[in-house]
């Protein structure tokens, strides 16, 4: 099989209501591979499209916990083992003086994590996307709202659904080249 | 334009002012009892329960306030929550009259005979003394109502008329009224909590109250806010986003506690000066540094592990639930802080819990008495949404 014609069909919205109600029913149409695109996040559009990922959260947490053992385990070697000193005759494991460093790194290496497991589990960068084929799509930075049924899809049928995108009464639908 | 609604007499809040008013008339002749055996004890344990239900009420005044600057659908939702309780201000002005009574009991340097014996409190004396305290006290509670009673007043004015000149009219007066409570407030906690100590300063102490009774508020409002959640149309408005936006500002607020906290105790300790560090030493021996370990997990470690998940946030039961913990918290966390500048040993007398039980049972009467003079929602408030 040659490559498929198309990478799928992007219907454009202008407001995020409408949207949210084109993703319900293409859900309940059967559709499954297709994403939305909008100019800011729509909450309820990740509900809608049963976007599930808790990946990202877990990955934040366990960089807080990795940052903040590291942090603390990094001044209680330096000062304890590696170079002691004397400070004003307090235990040289002063806890209490090394709580905003922990702090510190904690929020660091989350704050990490965050924006490197956002970008791998995103796929980003991604030097070529199909969907910039569609001119409209550069809309999507600015104030319309999109929703692309991918050809991957089992149900996907060019006409089929390009019947079905046009009763939800978009703005305009287009052909995404792949 | 939302519809007027009111708080309705079978609702299980409504139902509860009565058992309130049982409850502080009780907890009244308690406290007179109390009084009448043991002086000391009353007055010690009245200060820490009067601050702890004065905190609710300033803190909602002060998130009152920052609502009405910052807008928001969350501040929307819960104003007249924050507006009932800022309307307990005049009742809470006259329970402070009590205190009045007890200053050479509460605090040293009103003891003619004990400041004659301490040149430091002959110093401090141009500050701390009887007089000028309770015209302080006067200015204080002046600001407050005044602020309480504009924003009030024009609140119902918005009810009534749907003049957008009102609302800037009440963001203009937060702004000024924001600086005001944080100055006010800082001299007051100087005044009341830390003159306990009149030999000890930290200058971060009126912020830690401040911080305090902006969670006190928040926790308090998710409190009645679940509530409130079985009694339409407030269903379409405390929706699980709204305890979202609540629970992410009591976990923040949770974090700064611990961040002033921490900061006041870092400094003391670090400087280890002896002016400064008999404070925390009073407060590390003799039981007290059980009900610090306490309030560590009670006030931060667990609240904010619990608070970091969305789903808690995210539902009335698990966020009240965490609010409650937190409440207890903070009556703890002021008794932690007031209680030890009088007893050497940990001990909760009958008098503390009757204090705080009766003070509150009274309050919560007055709350719900003003909740149910206004409509629940606000008018006209171009905020708020109902969802269907």
């Amino acid at each position: 099989m040659s490559r498929p014609a198309l990478y799928g069909l992007l219907a454009e919205f202008t407001n995020p209501t409408d949207l949210v109600a084109a993703v319900h029913k293409a859900r309940e149409a059967g559709y499954r591979a297709m994403d939305a695109y909008t100019p800011y996040p729509v909450e309820e559009v990740a509900e809608a499209l049963h976007v599930h990922d808790r990946r990202l959260p877990l990955i934040v947490l366990i960089g807080g916990i990795v940052g903040g053992c590291a942090g603390y385990a990094l001044q209680f070697w330096t000062s304890t083992i590696d170079y002691p000193i004397n400070i004003g005759g307090r235990p040289l494991h002063s806890w209490p003086a090394f709580i905003p460093i922990t702090f510190e790194t904690t929020i660091l290496v989350a704050a990490i994590s965050a924006v490197l497991g956002m970008l791998a589990l995103n796929g980003l960068p991604t030097p070529y996307h199909p969907l910039f084929n569609a001119p409209r799509f550069a809309l999507a930075t600015d104030d319309r709202f999109f929703l692309c049924i991918e050809a991957t899809d089992a149900l996907f049928d060019e006409q089929e659904t390009l019947r079905f995108l046009q009763r939800l009464e978009p703005r305009s639908v287009s052909e995404v080249e792949p | 334009m939302t519809e007027s609604v009111r708080l309705a007499p079978d609702h299980r809040l409504s139902r509860l002012r009565r058992p309130a008013l049982v409850v502080g008339v009780v907890g009244a002749a308690a406290l007179l009892l109390g009084f009448a055996v043991s002086r000391e004890h009353f007055f010690q344990a009245y200060l820490v329960a009067y601050l702890f239900w004065l905190g609710i009420a300033l803190g909602c005044l002060a998130v009152l306030m920052i609502q009405h600057i910052t807008g928001g659908m969350w501040g929307a939702a819960v104003r007249r929550l924050l507006e009932s309780a800022t309307r307990t201000l005049p009742l809470l002005a006259l329970l402070f009259l009590p205190l009045t009574f007890g200053l050479g009991d509460l605090y040293e340097w009103a003891r003619p005979e004990a400041v004659a014996h301490d040149p430091i409190l002959q110093y401090k004396q141009l500050y701390l003394n009887v007089p000028f305290f309770l015209a302080r006290a006067v200015f204080y509670f002046a600001v407050w109502l005044v602020v309480a009673r504009l924003l009030n007043r024009w609140s119902l004015a918005q009810d009534a008329d749907d003049d957008p000149a009102i609302a800037i009219r009440m963001e203009n007066l937060s702004r000024g009224g924001l600086v005001l409570y944080g100055l006010t407030m800082t001299f007051a906690a100087v005044d009341w909590g830390m003159s306990l100590d009149p030999h000890w300063f930290s200058t971060i102490y009126g912020v830690i109250f401040m911080g305090g009774q902006v969670l006190s508020a928040f926790v308090f409002v998710i409190v009645v806010a679940a509530l409130l959640v079985d009694h339409p149309p407030l269903d379409g408005v405390f929706t699980a986003d709204r305890f979202h936006d609540l629970g992410k500002f009591m976990l923040g607020f949770v974090m700064l506690w611990a961040y002033f906290a921490l900061s006041q105790f870092l400094i003391i300790w670090a400087a280890n000066s002896p002016e400064e560090i008999p404070w925390y030493l009073r407060r590390m021996q003799g039981g007290w540094q059980y009900l610090g370990g306490a309030l560590l997990i009670l006030h931060f470690v667990l609240p904010f592990i619990v608070l970091l998940s969305r789903d808690v946030k995210r539902r009335a039961d698990t966020i009240a639930a965490v609010a409650s913990v937190v409440i207890v918290a903070r009556f703890l966390d002021l008794f932690w802080m007031l209680r030890p500048a009088s007893a050497v040993y940990l001990s909760m007398h009958w008098l503390d819990v009757a204090a705080v039980i009766g003070i509150g049972g009274i309050w919560m009467w007055a709350f719900v008495g003003q909740l149910a003079e206004r409509s629940l929602l606000p008018l006209h408030d171009p905020a708020l949404v109902i969802e269907r």
